[in-house]
């Protein structure tokens, strides 16, 4: 039986490669991968600790159906804005983006 | 059986997290983030919470996958296939690897390790009953909050007349 701690290796694997993604990558697009990836490293840690901690409570994961439906509405948003950008600049390039630099 | 799923979803999620990020054409890159959703579902699964894994599905693999394939599809250039080198591809590989240490020492080094299983199935019906009676106002929030993003997001992708 696999145990507490491999799943939260697993997450905190996924966490690094968002944290990466994050600094390394100047696509706006990769930017909201590396988001993703995170939320859902933390989305598997609720879900985690609500088996293995907690005698039948499912509290963790009520939360965790909310966080996905926060992740959900974020990247919506994101999309949209990333749209936005593309169609006044024609390009997605975070360090391009100088137009608000005050 | 479950110590063999266990692994290969693992692997897969890993290995589809750093292809979503590295893959050189950025549609695949968005497929395998589609892919690393549902391995997180199939963790779900082994986790005995498959209300969670069939609400990971319907709403990552179902919408917000589509959504970012198309989107990808919209955006897409060919000149991103050959992304400038800059120093941040090795400051990016320093901090993960210093998070990733520090977490997994942290983890280690805990008695989180000694902790078994407890935790007997759990029915369908207690996460409605905590969802409604003991979470509702979180509840009407989120649904605000949805509605709202959706304006938001519709109002933002708007092809504006004036402008163009």
């Amino acid at each position: 039986m696999e145990s507490l701690l491999q799943y939260l290796i697993v997450s905190v694997a996924l966490f690094a490669i968002g944290v990466y993604g994050l600094i390394a990558k100047r696509n706006a697009l990769r930017l909201l991968f590396s988001i993703e990836i995170i939320g859902n490293s933390a989305v598997l840690n609720l879900v985690v600790f609500s088996r293995y901690l907690s005698v039948a409570s499912v509290t963790g994961r009520v939360f965790a159906l909310f966080a996905i439906a926060l992740l959900a509405a974020e990247a919506a948003v994101a999309l949209a804005l990333i749209l936005g950008a593309y169609r006044l600049r024609k390009d997605i390039d975070i360090l391009e983006m100088k137009d608000m630099k005050g | 059986m479950v110590e063999f799923a266990f692994i290969v979803l693992s692997i897969m999620a890993v290995s589809s997290a750093i292809l979503a990020l590295e893959a050189k054409e950025i549609v695949y890159g968005a497929i395998s983030l589609a892919i690393m959703l549902m391995t997180i579902a199939g963790f779900f699964i082994l986790l005995d919470a498959p209300f969670v894994a069939m609400f990971q599905i319907i709403v990552y693999v179902g919408a917000v996958a589509v959504l970012i394939i198309f989107t990808v599809m919209l955006v897409r250039r060919d000149k991103w296939l050959k992304p400038p080198v800059t120093g941040l591809t090795g400051v990016g590989i320093i901090v993960g690897l210093i998070v990733a240490l520090a977490f997994g020492l942290l983890l280690v080094n805990s008695t989180l390790g000694s902790v078994v299983v407890s935790s007997e199935s759990v029915s369908f019906m207690q996460i409605g009953v905590q969802l409604i009676f003991e979470y509702w106002v979180v509840l009407e929030v989120l649904a605000l909050l949805l509605a709202a993003s959706l304006i938001g997001a519709l109002t933002l992708a708007k092809k504006e007349k004036g402008n163009k």
